[in-house]
């Protein structure tokens, strides 16, 4: 049997590596995915956190979880397709309209 | 070491390195289909806890739905390799110094916490998907309801946001 700890450091080595990803990455697209695995790392410390405590709450909040990130997806993705036809490029850059 | 175990390190492992492979590919393309190992290796160890629900939620929707949306829009805007300006390298340097800093204190919070939290072995003997319908559908239903509104309105903001301006 694997204990709860080895699964929530791997949801923090997940959530890490998307953090980073998220400040590293210049392309939208690739940024967006990036909030994609953090909210995976978060699903799986629920779920594991929802065996161990023996209650489903976890699994039920990550159902919830996982319709927001449908539906930010949609969304998301329609206002990187507007920026790309309005800019030309997908580097976040140069979507600088508010920059000094 | 258990089986539970070995099954757990091998998917672990794959999990991190699709994950660090999102991070090294340059073309987003790449990065999709690094990002579909990490999901798939999420879903095996839903499996390995026990929530087979959720595995298969995992699967189709994230792997199947999201996915599917993200290489679509890749292809549809034809999404070269990124490029890296001087900005973006020093940018590595303060999100490399948060990653840690995240890290470091997700580690002092599991070493300071209880005990019992600590040392519970997942069993997975809960049984979930019968359970988890009867939880959705009385004491999580009005929240399951907000949530169809929640993606219509989804629906009608992309349609709003995507479609061509008539000029």
């Amino acid at each position: 049997m694997v204990p709860t700890n080895y699964y929530i450091i791997l949801s923090a080595i997940l959530f890490g590596l998307g953090v980073f990803a998220f400040i590293f990455k210049r392309n939208i697209i690739t940024i967006f995915m990036s909030i994609e695995l953090m909210l995976n790392a978060v699903n799986l410390a629920f779920v594991a956190f929802s065996q161990a405590l023996g209650k489903l709450d976890g699994q039920v909040f990550v159902l919830f979880v996982i319709v927001v990130a449908a539906a930010e997806a949609a969304v998301g993705l329609g206002i990187i397709i507007l920026i790309a036809r309005n800019r030309q490029s997908l580097n976040v850059e140069r979507v600088d309209l508010l920059k000094l | 070491m258990t089986p539970q175990l070995a099954v757990f390190f091998v998917l672990a492992a794959l999990a991190v390195a699709g994950a660090i492979s999102l991070i090294l590919q340059k073309h987003p393309i790449h990065s999709a289909l690094s990002l579909i190992v990490v999901m798939v290796a999420l879903a095996g160890l839903y499996l390995l806890l026990g929530a087979e629900f959720v595995a298969a939620v995992q699967i189709i929707v994230y792997g199947g739905a999201i996915m599917v949306l993200f290489v679509f829009v890749i292809m549809l805007l034809n999404a070269g390799v990124e490029e890296h300006t001087s900005i973006s390298k020093m940018a590595g340097g303060p999100g490399l110094l948060l990653v840690v800093a995240l890290g470091g204190f997700i580690a002092a919070t599991i070493a300071r916490s209880s005990e019992s939290v600590q040392a519970a072995e997942q069993t997975g003997t809960l049984s979930s998907t019968r359970g988890i319908s009867s939880m959705i559908f009385k004491d999580f239903v009005y929240p399951f309801e907000l949530t169809s509104f929640l993606i219509l309105v989804a629906i009608l903001g992309a349609t709003v946001l995507a479609q061509r301006e008539k000029s």
